[in-house]
């Protein structure tokens, strides 16, 4: 699909200075409406994405609301002593990534593996029934997704809990198990994104030469060494990209959903980084403390993104930049 | 020579064997995708004390639709309803348009400072201010409260904005547009009459990913909104759920207990009326992922 790459102002290379300079001017002045067309969007940018990493500042200052952040007095490194020094520092950091190391060793290899699977179904009504089937539980909200896990984990009602008294077993409240949590978030995670997740594999799939198959079919290989020698060493690229940006987000966890599963009885392991960064920051109005915690989660994500990146470019030869 | 013959058989039945698993792996994994949903449903149109029973398994028991009739009849559900109807519309509107605005000009190799402003853009994806100033922004423009909160801060995603961009610069062929410009067309009316048309596939592609996220947005709204009259029907979901669940702590009180039937009642169907509208959207998209757009998302 993609096309060669030439364009006329490449072509100019050879051209003296002055000639491209007034090239490059008339070229700005005959797109003027394509830079209109960017007004809005630069404005967004710059309004939504840079003045809020501008505004990070607040981490170290002693934010009044009344006198605005740039009039507040620095107290440098404060908030961030404040909470290494808090009891829930270490728990918040532990439960954090725990959540994310769980789901890179189980939620991450499984729409690998469903993708690989699929691909090899041949007939099409099946296929299409399978993927529509796995993609639908993506399109529900987190709401929706939690009153789902508390109906079929229901101790009086839910399918679950009437297995185990089946099988001989005490009924168990998952949602209000300490231990429970973080398999219940991972395994409902698995539920509603393995499907959708596998669209990008699928995709990979899609573009493996099909002669190399009918190579190794040539040459009697059986379709399981197809899939070792041929379909995962090619989508190995797609894989370690999605790998990079999951482990560069090690410390992201979407707040809604562990907002929304957290209460008293299970806070010990659902006390995480993000969620205790809105509940300080906007329901109780400690905008500077709560700005150094997601400040020090992002520095962690960043470092970690490019170190990933890094290995991977010199391990894989795959990286994002 | 028989030798042979005899070896490609044996790997046609081993393969055989393969493919029957495959089948019935992907059949179990079908059944546990399902059935949460089929249970919701059955207990949206089940009598409540068959289900507080346990006897709803799979099927509805005691079908009667009195629980749709009821969350109708809820002036909150009707109204977070239209609120939601309303932001998603809107907002996804706002998404398409400036996801174009930023993709078209960007895709254009002939743009001077493209590669500056797309690093500057990508950064974003990165690294951010965090929740804590983005909120404080929002707050300082005086948008608290009012349905800008939570559509502009979100206006473009530089996910879709780099899928599109990727989809413009494949699809579009330069020879077209070089023509087109030397005929004296200018840009917008080349990207309304020319590109537009040949990119349908990826602005339903990016509609339907905004579309969801306004419909199933649940943080934004509480973040942003104090008022009940702003609230979209996630977080009436919410409410009702959080209701059912103190009522059934104390199902001794017999005051209790029949409002603990009438929220049970409207739970399932409320679950299911709050997912429904993306459900049902979904199969009509679906035919427009075949060209594995998803791609060229991953390298912009």
């Amino acid at each position: 699909m993609k096309r060669s790459n030439t364009h006329p102002m490449d072509r100019c290379q050879y051209l003296p200075h002055s000639f491209l300079k007034r090239q490059k001017i008339r070229s700005i002045i005959r797109n003027f409406d394509l830079y209109l067309m960017l007004v809005p969007v630069l404005a967004f940018y710059i309004i939504f994405k840079y003045i809020p990493m501008y505004g990070v500042q607040i981490a170290f200052r002693d934010y009044n609301p009344g006198i605005g952040f740039l009039k507040s007095p620095w107290v440098g490194m404060y908030h961030f002593k404040r909470f290494f020094s808090s009891f829930r520092f270490t728990r918040m950091v532990i439960n954090t990534i725990m959540i994310n190391v769980y789901q890179i060793i189980f939620q991450f290899p499984l729409p690998i593996f469903f993708a690989i699977i699929v691909n090899e179904v041949r007939k099409k009504y099946f296929k299409a029934f399978v993927l529509n089937i796995t993609y639908m539980p993506h399109f529900l909200s987190t709401v929706v997704l939690v009153a789902l896990i508390s109906t079929v984990t229901n101790p009086e009602y839910g399918i679950i809990n009437h297995l185990i008294a089946v099988l001989g077993g005490e009924p168990i409240r998952f949602l209000e198990e300490v231990n429970w949590f973080k398999p219940i978030y991972i395994i409902s995670g698995i539920w509603q994104n393995m499907g959708w997740s596998s669209l990008i594999y699928l995709g990979a799939l899609a573009g493996i030469d099909p002669s190399l198959y009918e190579a190794a079919q040539v040459d009697g290989a059986s379709k399981l060494q197809q899939i070792f020698r041929i379909t995962i060493p090619c989508i190995i690229p797609t894989i370690m990209i999605m790998l990079i940006l999951k482990i560069g987000g090690i410390m992201d966890l979407g707040v809604d959903k562990v907002l929304l599963m957290q209460n008293d009885l299970n806070i010990a392991s659902s006390d995480v980084i993000p969620v205790y960064v809105y509940l300080t920051g906007v329901r109780d109005g400690n905008y500077d403390y709560a700005t150094a915690i997601g400040l020090f989660n992002n520095i962690i994500n960043f470092v970690l993104l490019l170190g990933a990146n890094r290995i991977s470019r010199k391990l894989f030869d795959s990286s994002l930049w | 020579m028989p030798k042979k013959q005899k070896r490609k058989t044996t790997h046609i039945n081993n393969d055989t064997i393969l493919v029957a698993c495959i089948h019935m792996l992907l059949i179990i994994v079908c059944i546990i995708m399902i059935y949460p949903l089929v249970i919701v449903l059955s207990n949206s149109v089940s009598d409540p004390i068959a289900i507080l029973e346990g006897k709803v398994k799979f099927l509805p028991v005691g079908f009667n639709m009195e629980s749709y009739r009821k969350v109708f009849a809820n002036k909150d559900i009707s109204h977070s309803f239209i609120n939601s109807f309303r932001y998603t519309l809107v907002g996804s509107l706002l998404n398409v348009v400036m996801t174009i605005l930023a993709a078209y000009p960007l895709s254009r190799k002939d743009l001077v400072g493209r590669n500056t402003l797309m690093m500057l853009i990508t950064f974003t994806m990165f690294f951010s201010g965090g929740m804590i100033p983005t909120f404080l922004v929002v707050r300082s423009l005086g948008m608290m409260n009012t349905m800008w909160a939570i559509i502009v801060p979100g206006v473009i995603s530089t996910y879709n904005l780099i899928i599109t961009r990727t989809f413009f610069q494949n699809n579009i062929p330069s020879e077209l547009q070089d023509a087109a410009l030397i005929d004296g067309c200018s840009n917008t009316k080349f990207l309304l009459q020319v590109v537009l048309p040949l990119s349908t596939t990826i602005i339903v592609i990016i509609a339907m990913f905004y579309a969801v996220g306004h419909w199933n947005a649940y943080f934004g709204p509480i973040m942003y909104f104090s008022r009940k009259a702003n609230y979209p029907l996630q977080v009436i979901l919410r409410d009702i759920l959080m209701s059912a669940q103190s009522a059934d702590m104390a199902t001794s009180d017999t005051v209790l207990s029949t409002r603990f039937f009438e929220i049970e009642r409207i739970k399932y169907a409320t679950i299911v009326i709050a997912s429904l509208p993306m459900i049902i959207i979904y199969p009509f998209v679906m035919k427009y992922f075949e060209k594995g757009v998803m791609m060229g998302a991953i390298k912009g």
